[in-house]
């Protein structure tokens, strides 16, 4: 009975969403402020049975309710309780259910949080987040119902997946979902401002913090998925260039433009048509991703649910969603006027700069993820596109961007002295260079400039945001405001934005340490033996049986020393999940700032012997401290006071805005 | 008239990505027809790859019921897959061969070492000639021959518990009973 509950909740959600694509939007036009009021009832509504529907789903997963299909394929009556509610998203249709949900969280958080909004504008803005509604909830209930009955039932459910069964991946794709499906907040503010024909200040301030919030959720996403891929696929990698990885990193890159467009577009009233197209941009792409993923086009190691039908749907609502708003788009963009003008240098092209290489960087991951697809399509065979073809990429267009990075904040909008900015940063440039030589002169014997690099810019983006720092709190008074009141605005997103700057010099620190210098080494160990690597001496101690809930696992034991110290016990296993009969590893790992050990269980050679593969991976955890750090700097940003205090200026007046110095302009 | 146009290039750009899109949908990555299905397999004599002074031919494959898979260590699938071919190695229900297939012979050494070796034997084809030879389009696939060396059956993308369980056994058990 419950399940049929949720499926009807489904179709009631469903026909809310039709009523909120239509009837605000139309109110708007028409200017009928009762069919504007419905809006906000409406958003609720929907809400309100999609959530049933989600805890519907929930319940049947929690009660081993196995007469359900999604239930008996994904479900397991031994799964442990947390696995079982992560099951409802280990598949295609209850991760779709989970999207529709998540689109009905944003809307209502849209409808409930923006106060200072007119009525009109956000009648308009949750109408368009009705029609992607629609989109979602007619796909999984004609083509998708994770409410499908099965008969006979099963005794007893085919289990989640094991490679799902990890609490990083129980959470990453609530993260992920978040992030992808709140980009559409944007795009419908882009879309409602496109419609309306006023794009300008206030349409960037309304639409920066719903931007940057979906952000910082898709960088979570991210930074959960590749800790997940290190810790699971025992292959001591972080990440594998993958098609279901690149549809993630593509919106973040896109979103990263966007968010910082958005701040030109906020303060400058410049950029306004690149801005809302790369607010398109971000949610095309998560659709795209969706696509990719969910389709079958291209085959992936994630994508567990493939089925052209399906496809052939996806594909249907990307041409009426992506084509609609770039047509959109290519009718109104004419209109819009020009912002406030700027000199060559500049925050503003410095800004531009920045956008258009991390589009161009999005642009060739498209390509390289397409590329199977494209040479599939034109009969020139197959290929597979690889790690080289990525990493090269990154080699060549990160140092640009850091450059730019570091440049950016301490430059002025509209117009900059060059010989000042060389004035500025001749410090900082000596420092980076001479700490980058530092650090690849006794390496440089082995051809490898790459950590010098690294180093050197990692520096020049400390050392930019020190003197940032030093030029805002120079004086006694402006550091005596901050202790005094550190929440004021504009210190919100201040600080947000140097964490976030400081997260990619770690994290850039981090990707270049662990590719140089980490050590690897493939063994055959009998027990009580000890092999010296990088420093540390392994003994093996043989190998036991343990049983898990679902699982039985060889788990092997390793003590780790150093100079006589014993420095960790590590326990890798080999897991065999009893239902699904797939044998998964489990990486035994030992992790500190400075350093990971990491060991990965082979295979049985017979006598008590194993095949061990040890790793020793310095400053791995870097690449996620960056992560996070960029994650909280989104946050800080997002909660800036200015966003949360009535604003009555209705479009910043540029002459104004150019007069305010360096000190008091918050970046980002 | 110039002016208009410009802001129609991101909708031209989606145009074409839907056209392939539409066009990937009905290629679908995992059916790939062979026409080498019922007829023999195409003669080889490749080096092993553990032994680059041995070689290793069709005539090795012969006159048992026996499957080829196709992998490389460059291929993320091919990952996917080997742990349920080395599960399925150890249930000794067929001859198992490997065509390492553009790859580098350390590299796939050194895979096989740590990560289990499924395989009788493998035969080390760096530039992918035999590889064209079977039609292969893309790392992993799996051929299954029967006792006289016709290929009856190719599998195309990483084998799962899955795809041996309704697939793969019900072949052999067929192909064994046949003369």
């Amino acid at each position: 009975m419950i399940p049929e509950l949720g499926h009807f909740s489904l179709i009631l959600a469903l026909c809310l969403s039709l009523v909120l694509a239509i009837f605000p939007m139309a109110g708007s036009l028409t200017n009928t402020p009762r069919w504007i009021a419905m809006a906000k009832p409406v958003a609720w509504g929907q809400f309100t049975f999609t959530a049933l529907a989600f805890a519907c789903l929930v319940n049947a997963f929690l009660s081993n309710d196995f007469s359900v299909a999604y239930v008996a394929q994904n479900g397991n009556s031994l799964l442990p309780t947390m696995y079982k509610i992560s099951a409802v998203w280990g598949a295609h249709e209850g991760s779709l259910l989970l999207w529709a949900f998540i689109l009905c969280c944003w809307t209502v958080a849209v409808a409930s949080l923006t106060r200072n909004l007119p009525a009109a504008v956000l009648a308009r803005v949750l109408s368009v987040m009705g029609m992607i509604s629609i989109g979602f909830l007619s796909f999984l209930l004609f083509t998708s119902n994770p409410f499908e009955r099965v008969f006979p039932v099963p005794l007893e459910g085919g289990d989640l997946n094991p490679l799902l069964q990890d609490p990083g991946l129980a959470i990453h794709p609530p993260m992920l979902y978040m992030g992808y499906v709140g980009m559409s907040v944007a795009f419908s503010f882009a879309i409602a401002a496109l419609i309306g024909g006023k794009l300008d200040a206030t349409w960037a301030r309304w639409s920066r913090p719903w931007t940057t919030v979906a952000w910082v959720f898709l960088t979570i996403g991210i930074t959960l998925g590749s800790w997940w891929a290190y810790n699971e696929l025992g292959w001591g990698g972080w990440w594998f260039w993958d098609p279901v990885e690149n549809a993630s990193f593509m919106p973040w890159l896109a979103a990263t433009a966007l968010i910082h467009s958005l701040a030109v577009t906020e303060k400058r009233g410049a950029f306004k048509r690149w801005t809302v197209l790369l607010s398109l941009l971000a949610f095309s792409l998560s659709l795209l991703g969706t696509f990719l993923v969910r389709s079958g086009v291209l085959t992936s190691v994630h994508s567990f649910a493939a089925d052209p039908a399906r496809g052939l749907f996806i594909l249907i609502f990307l041409c009426i969603v992506i084509g609609g708003s770039l047509a959109l788009y290519a009718w109104r963009a004419p209109d819009v006027t020009s912002g406030g003008r700027f000199s060559m240098l500049s925050r503003e092209t410095l800004l531009l700069g920045n956008n258009l290489l991390l589009i161009v960087i999005t642009a060739f991951i498209l390509l390289g993820t397409l590329a199977p697809l494209i040479y599939d399509a034109m009969g020139w065979g197959k290929i597979s596109v690889g790690f080289p073809w990525f990493t090269t990429m990154f080699v060549i267009f990160t140092p640009f961007m850091v450059v730019l990075m570091g440049l950016g904040p301490l430059t002025r909008w509209k117009h900059h002295e060059p010989a000042e900015l060389m004035r500025t940063f001749r410090v900082a440039m000596l420092v980076s260079v001479a700490a980058g030589l530092l650090v690849a002169l006794p390496i440089l014997h082995d051809f490898s400039p790459w950590p010098g690099l690294a180093v050197m810019l990692s520096v020049w983006l400390v050392s930019s945001l020190v003197l940032s720092l030093r030029q805002r709190y120079r004086n006694r008074a402006s550091l005596r405001a901050l202790l005094k009141n550190p929440w004021a605005r504009g210190n919100g997103s201040y600080f947000g934005m140097i964490i976030a700057h400081l997260g990619i010099a770690v994290f850039i620190i981090g990707v270049t340490f662990v590719t140089q210098f980490d050590v690897d080494k493939d063994v055959r160990m009998s027990p009580g033996q000890s092999i010296d690597m990088a420093g540390y001496t392994f003994r093996f101690d043989g190998v036991h049986t343990v049983q898990g809930p679902n699982y039985s696992a060889d788990r092997g034991s390793i003590v780790v020393s150093r100079d006589g110290k014993e420095v960790a016990q590590l326990g890798p296993e080999k897991r065999n999940y009893l239902v699904q009969r797939k044998p998964m590893t489990e990486a035994g790992i030992d992790a500190a700032l400075m350093r990971d050990l990491y060991v990965s269980l082979g295979e049985g050679l017979g006598g008590g012997d194993w095949s061990l593969r040890l790793y020793y991976k310095p400053f791995i955890r870097w690449i996620w401290l960056g992560g996070l750090m960029i994650a909280i700097g989104g946050l800080c940003a997002a909660l800036d006071r200015r966003y949360r205090i009535h604003v009555r200026e209705h479009a910043v007046q540029p002459a104004r805005a150019s007069r305010k110095t360096l000190a008091h302009e918050a970046h980002s | 008239m110039a002016r208009y146009l410009r802001y129609l290039v991101p909708l031209l750009l989606f145009v074409l990505l839907v056209g392939l899109l539409y066009r990937g949908l009905s290629l679908d990555p995992k059916i790939v027809p062979s026409p080498l299905i019922g007829k023999p397999m195409p003669a080889f004599s490749l080096t092993r790859l553990d032994d680059a002074s041995a070689t290793i031919s069709d005539t090795d494959l012969r006159g048992k019921v026996s499957m080829l898979n196709v992998w490389a260590t460059w291929c993320t699938s091919c990952r996917a897959e080997h742990e349920t071919l080395v599960e399925f190695a150890r249930t000794g229900k067929i001859a198992i061969y490997g065509l390492n297939y553009k790859d580098d012979r350390a590299d796939a050494q050194r895979w096989l070492m740590q990560l289990g070796n499924p395989y009788i034997a493998n035969a080390f084809d760096p530039d992918g000639r035999t590889g064209i030879d079977w039609g292969v389009y893309g790392a992993p696939e799996t051929f299954i021959m029967d006792k006289h060396g016709i290929i009856r059956h190719k599998h195309i993308g990483p084998l799962t518990g899955q795809v041996i369980a309704t697939e793969i056994l019900p072949l052999i058990a067929k192909l064994e009973a046949s003369e």
